[in-house]
């Protein structure tokens, strides 16, 4: 589905990503983690656009791709939610849901009707219940809902790959829960997921496959049904050799 | 003025639809630091009351058509300053680029001169004018990320020193041609205003049954028909009970009628289009906005052209109210009463927040104030001190209003 072969990134004199190899398939959650600055979010920036990589080659559905900004990575299907939620918090969730992508007709003016009804069927599908009324400002919305906007936002485009980028990192219990649950049905409904996260527990418990990069470099690739949280702990801090998966 | 509802009451859906439910949900936004324009309807009513009970002469048709000539210029440039408040940016130069415009419509009109061009042609130019001044300042901010604050800052001087240059020699240009002087001296016959009462009803009704029936047909949440139909009332209501004010006297002044049009149209690119979509997303958000692909330099440097082209239209107004052009344009309280009309109006100085029409309710603030003082015989500094008390306060409530939003939301 996604592959990166050899992948590498330098600022200035920092290798952020070396030789970096990485892949995941269809209907897969996996998990992408690491110590901070082993590159999980450089790799991220790099596959969306908002990098371009010095060195490597970008597979998508076998064939050799070339990533050169935020709309190239739209157009192959990847997106990404980001830590720090791409939305705006003045826009309400229909306008987020479609923030530069907004159905209009040829002299520009917004079609209302059609956005709306797609985001509430988007919504609904991802069975997101909690918001009252699609039209609330976001801001007027808890940390959850916030995430599930933005990972809904990501599921409604068609993307094939989606990065989810620590989407539990600022959440409570119940919250966490809610977003980890939408994170499984999106592996159901046949999505490449991409789960970037600290919290091992949160990994083990929707992740099938562990991607472990450590100081710019791939550390393995780990089969989560055969391996613990000990073995996973010990390669992203001290690296370990790679296993077959 | 447009048809869009506040997304509260576009949001009530099925049992939420009751009027009851609409009322609890604008309750529910105020606590919750969206006080929508009810600060400025408050304004103006006290204000009302204060000056009719002062001065007889306040609260009279004769009056009211003098306000729209007053309060017109002012009104125009804060349409534009409030495109550029929407990105979170600030644009200082609008009083001196109006002079500019000013000075460039009275400069191509100049009979016996080299450049003495039709009346519309001298006023397009104007704005062309204005217009290529924003679009200077804004590629310089967009691409080179000088502070907004520090580059008009450089433009009003700029702009001052051009305008004394011009008018070095002569120190005054007279108007002449009559289109220009029509701009803010026609005044439209009696039915011609029924007229367009009527019209602007109309289209207005059309626009949001619209809406209504677009609605309906996708199986959406309609909101309430009668709030609906009261809002259509109101507002075609106060359209009609301004031009029988204005016929009482004279009839509709020509320059009423341009800045309705200008920020019904400019409400309609805010609300109801792209371009004004991803100008409220850059001002929430800029880096979401450049993460979802909209070209966030280019809604910069637009928002920068409309704040100059629409100073360019001010300026016309200004000069032709006159009937000449002197050293005195763009200067005195120009510049601070523009950008305070488009704060009272709601416009939050953070971006992201606040609407077109609010240049016209914050332009008729200060328009009001600064007539009734007037008229009153007060000495101007009570109208300084009243104005910049308004706007203190104004700003206040922004800015409080955010704390408040920014709490309710986490």
């Amino acid at each position: 589905m996604l592959e990166l072969r050899g992948v590498s990134k330098r600022f200035g004199s920092v290798e952020a990503l070396k030789e970096v190899d990485f892949q995941v398939q269809d209907g897969e959650v996996m998990a992408l983690v690491g110590d901070n600055g082993a590159g999980k979010s450089t790799l991220i920036k790099g596959v969306a656009g908002i990098y371009s990589i010095d060195e490597g080659e970008i597979y998508f559905d076998g064939e050799l791709v070339s990533i050169h900004g935020p709309k190239d990575a739209a157009k192959l299907g990847i997106e990404v939610v980001y830590q720090d939620l791409a939305l705006c918090d003045n826009l309400d969730v229909v306008q987020n849901m479609y923030l530069g992508r907004e159905v209009h007709d040829p002299l520009f003016r917004l079609r209302e009707a059609p956005m709306e009804q797609r985001t509430a069927e988007t919504l609904k599908s991802l069975a997101v219940t909690t918001i009252r009324s699609v039209r609330q400002p976001v801001a007027t919305l808890s940390g959850g809902q916030r995430q599930s906007v933005a990972v809904a936002r990501a599921v409604m485009w068609n993307n094939r790959v989606v990065f989810l980028d620590e989407p539990t990192a600022a959440l409570g219990v119940a919250q966490t829960r809610q977003v980890l649950d939408l994170v499984k049905r999106l592996g159901d409904q046949g999505l490449a997921v991409i789960l970037v996260s600290h919290n091992l527990s949160d990994v083990f418990e929707v992740a099938d496959r562990i991607t472990v990069l450590r100081l710019g470099r791939t550390v393995g690739v780990y089969e989560k049904n055969a391996t613990s949280e000990q073995e996973i702990v010990q390669a992203i801090t001290v690296g370990a050799p790679a296993k077959a998966a | 003025m447009s048809t869009a509802s506040p997304p509260e009451v576009q949001a009530a859906a099925g049992d939420q639809d009751s009027l009851a439910a609409i009322l609890r949900g604008r309750w529910e936004a105020l606590k919750g630091g969206d006080v929508g324009s009810l600060p400025v309807i408050v304004g103006i009513v006290a204000i009302t009351i204060f000056f009719a009970a002062k001065t007889n002469i306040f609260f009279t048709a004769v009056n009211f058509s003098n306000l729209i000539g007053q309060m017109a210029g002012v009104t125009v440039i804060a349409v534009g300053i409030v495109f550029v408040l929407l990105i979170g940016e600030i644009d200082l130069s609008v009083g001196y680029v109006s002079g500019i415009a000013s000075v460039a419509v009275a400069e191509f009109q100049v009979v016996g001169s080299s450049h003495d061009y039709p009346g519309l042609v001298a006023i397009a130019l104007a704005i062309l004018i204005g217009g290529a001044i924003g679009g200077a300042q804004g590629s310089i901010i967009a691409f080179l990320g000088v502070p907004s604050f520090v580059v008009t800052l450089a433009g009003l001087l700029i702009c001052q020193g051009l305008i004394i240059q011009i008018l070095g020699t002569e120190g005054v240009i007279g108007i002449d041609d009559h289109q220009i002087l029509d701009v803010s001296n026609y005044v439209l016959t009696k039915n011609t205003g029924w007229i367009v009462a009527i019209v602007f009803t109309a289209l207005l009704a059309a626009a949001s049954l619209g809406t209504y029936i677009g609605r309906l047909r996708a199986g959406l949440p309609t909101g309430n028909i009668i709030a609906t139909i009261v809002r259509v009332l109101f507002f075609g209501g106060l359209g009609f009970a301004a031009v029988a004010v204005c016929n009482h006297s004279r009839g509709v002044p020509l320059v009423g009628l341009i800045v309705v049009f200008v920020v019904v149209l400019f409400a309609y690119i805010a609300e109801r289009t792209t371009f004004g979509r991803h100008v409220y997303a850059v001002g929430g958000n800029a880096e979401a906005a450049r993460r979802a692909g909209i070209n966030v330099k280019l809604i910069r440097i637009l928002c920068f052209v409309i704040s100059g082209s629409m100073a360019g239209l001010g300026g016309v107004i200004l000069a032709s109210r006159l009937n000449s052009v002197d050293l005195t344009f763009g200067g005195g309280t120009l510049l601070l009463d523009t950008i305070s009309a488009a704060v009272i109006g709601g416009v939050s100085l953070f971006g992201g927040r606040g609407r077109v029409s609010g240049a016209l309710f914050g332009g008729l603030i200060i328009g009001m104030i600064s007539n009734g003082t007037d008229l009153v015989g007060s000495a101007d500094w009570i109208k300084y001190v009243t104005t910049g008390s308004i706007l203190l306060a104004a700003v206040t409530l922004d800015t409080v209003a955010r704390r408040r939003q920014a709490a309710v939301g986490r």
